[in-house]
């Protein structure tokens, strides 16, 4: 092992870098249970603003608004995001994969406020053109969420795709297995941990954007994001503390569950490496 | 278990063609297609045409009166944007501000990253899983959450007055030095993840190679570590630097009057003066702005995607 003076420096960087990404979010938590709507004054510890959390109409509805479309966007984003990944890292003499490929990269830093401007142009030429969509809200936050989700999964894919040994999917085929049947016997299990990390990944994406689904949103749906973004915008809520809490928490439930599970699936190959 | 070989039933060869190679390759081409690469086109064509007062506010391109095809093509937004200084003066502010924050995350991330690639095997993942929590919790909170630390009454104030560094509060919340700050705190995750995705794959016996030939340590990171890390440092800096020049949310939350970026601007242009043109024409400067990282970006993200396979 190489040490070196810079190793210790970059670990002290490491802390640092650690406790400027979480005191932030600490100093939201904390604040959540302050009874006073100051954010400088510490007024005692209260769950006030929870209850009246629970109690806005608006930010519920929203929420359930979020939830569906997430659940959606992050569903189709995964079946889409796996067939890129198949196309990018299997068929590697097809005609026009160098252009899918370049169409499923873009995406993961185009800026939202292009991809918004661009797909709402989009659904109002289409509406003009083939009468479709009439109203704008859940279906076409759904398009744009899953447009730009699927290329995440691609990418969470097409890593676990690479590692997946190819000799096993060819002594299925040769055994008489059809395409199709080697991948649900033999390729989909082996990339299901992905495909799960794919959709947690895209459903959290889904779950956060503001920007592209104000563009591409009508009066009729309103996220939970928008409520946030217009509550926030009027300066400091302690129910914004509240609701940043739970986020935060649930997040990080997820994860710690998440770390769990792959441990112990790593833990279980060290223990049987035949298996 | 073993299974036994049997003749393929008819259905299974039926749904054979049917899930083939340019049945998997069509299906998403299409979506893409559709919904990626039109809208771009929707967006230029726009962009040349003129706004007015309707249901869509602007004016058709091509139209078809008396047998004839007329094509009316306005450049008149993109000269606009030329002559108005503050378009100029916002294209500018968002590299500026952008280019900032990227060389300050890449002076946290780097060392950070490098931490992480040298930390025991059994600590990676933990690392990893919390450099990466902040980027699934919300963007929008984490941004947020900077408006009650910076504020005038906020905590970082009031920490530095109780301390006695200072009597009267700093502005610091409403200004540019809160946006840098907001972009390197929601965009860092991003700078860390390629840079210890390439540091891990290193090879340690080049390290010891050079230390056993005698080669200082700093030398050993400046000629061996920090040029064979040079892909992770260019898609970290692609992944904060593109979608920072496009930033609404955080000179929206973060900035002052006197922050002008092109982010912001597209946004007001589009939803408070409903120019739809103008806003296009910005949205199309802003992509050749853009086009040489978004194509750098490209090439390192296909490569990482199609080796081994």
């Amino acid at each position: 092992m190489v040490k070196s003076r810079s190793f210790s420096f970059s670990k002290v960087m490491l802390v640092l870098g650690l406790l400027f990404l979480y005191l932030p979010m600490f100093v939201l938590i904390v604040y959540s249970f302050n009874a006073s709507r100051l954010v400088s004054v510490w007024a005692g510890f209260s769950t006030q603003w929870y209850g009246e959390l629970f109690r806005d109409e608006q930010i519920l509805s929203a929420v359930w608004m979020s939830l569906r479309i997430a659940f959606y966007s992050a569903s189709m984003a995964v079946c889409l995001g796996t067939l890129c990944a198949f196309v990018i890292t299997r068929f590697k003499k097809m005609r026009g994969r160098t252009l899918l490929s370049s169409m499923i990269t873009a995406p993961l830093v185009m800026p939202e406020v292009i991809t918004g401007l661009s797909l709402l142009l989009l659904f109002v030429q289409m509406a003009q053109t083939i009468g479709w969509p009439v109203d704008r809200g859940m279906a076409t936050i759904w398009i744009a969420h899953t447009t730009f989700c699927s290329a995440y999964v691609a990418v969470v894919v097409s890593a676990r795709l690479q590692e997946v040994d190819r000799s096993i999917e060819e002594a299925a085929m040769d055994l008489g297995c059809t395409p199709l049947k080697t991948f649900f016997v033999i390729t989909l299990p082996v990339i299901t941990p992905a495909l799960v990390s794919g959709w947690l990944l895209a459903f959290t994406l889904s779950l956060d954007d503001l920007v592209i689904a104000s563009f591409v949103s009508g009066p009729g749906a309103t996220t939970l994001p928008m409520v946030v973004f217009s509550s926030v915008r009027m300066g400091v809520s302690p129910k914004i503390n509240a609701l940043a809490t739970l986020i935060i928490v649930a997040v990080s439930l997820i994860a710690f569950i998440a770390w769990y599970l792959m441990r112990r699936a790593e833990r279980k190959r060290l223990q049987t490496p035949d298996a | 278990m073993r299974r036994k070989l049997l003749p393929t039933p008819l259905t299974e060869r039926v749904r054979a063609v049917l899930f083939n190679r340019r049945v998997v390759f069509g299906i998403p081409f299409l979506w893409l297609l559709l919904f990626f690469l039109l809208p771009f086109a929707l967006v230029l064509k726009i962009s040349l045409t003129s706004a007015v007062m309707a249901i869509p506010p602007y004016e058709p391109v091509f139209r078809w009166v008396d047998n004839t095809l007329s094509v009316v093509v306005n450049i008149g937004n993109y000269l606009f944007l030329l002559s108005d200084s503050l378009y100029v003066a916002a294209y500018w502010g968002s590299v500026k501000t952008a280019f900032l924050a990227t060389v300050v995350c890449l002076l946290i991330g780097y060392p950070m990253a490098y931490a992480m690639a040298r930390a025991p095997k059994h600590w990676q993942l933990v690392l990893l899983l919390m450099v990466m929590l902040p980027s699934w919790t919300s963007f929008l909170i984490r941004v947020y959450a900077w408006m009650g630390i910076l504020g005038n009454q906020g905590l970082l104030n009031s920490f530095l007055m109780w301390l006695g560094f200072i009597d009267q509060p700093l502005k610091m919340l409403n200004t540019n030095f809160a946006v840098v700050l907001g972009i390197v705190y929601a965009y860092l995750p991003f700078m860390v993840l390629p840079i210890y995705t390439n540091l891990v794959k290193l090879d340690v016996r080049l390290l010891e190679a050079a230390s056993d030939l005698g080669c200082r340590s700093l030398t050993t990171f400046w000629a061996i570590t920090l040029p064979l890390s040079k892909a992770g440092i260019l898609a970290g800096s692609m992944l904060v630097f593109i979608p920072a020049v496009g930033e609404f949310v955080i000179p929206e939350l973060l900035g002052g009057p006197d922050t002008l970026m092109i982010g912001k601007v597209l946004w007001e242009e589009f939803f408070n003066n409903r120019d739809w043109p103008v806003a296009s024409a910005l949205a199309i400067v802003m992509l050749l702005l853009l086009l040489v990282p978004i194509v750098l970006f490209h090439r390192f993200q296909a490569r990482e995607m199609e080796k081994h396979g």
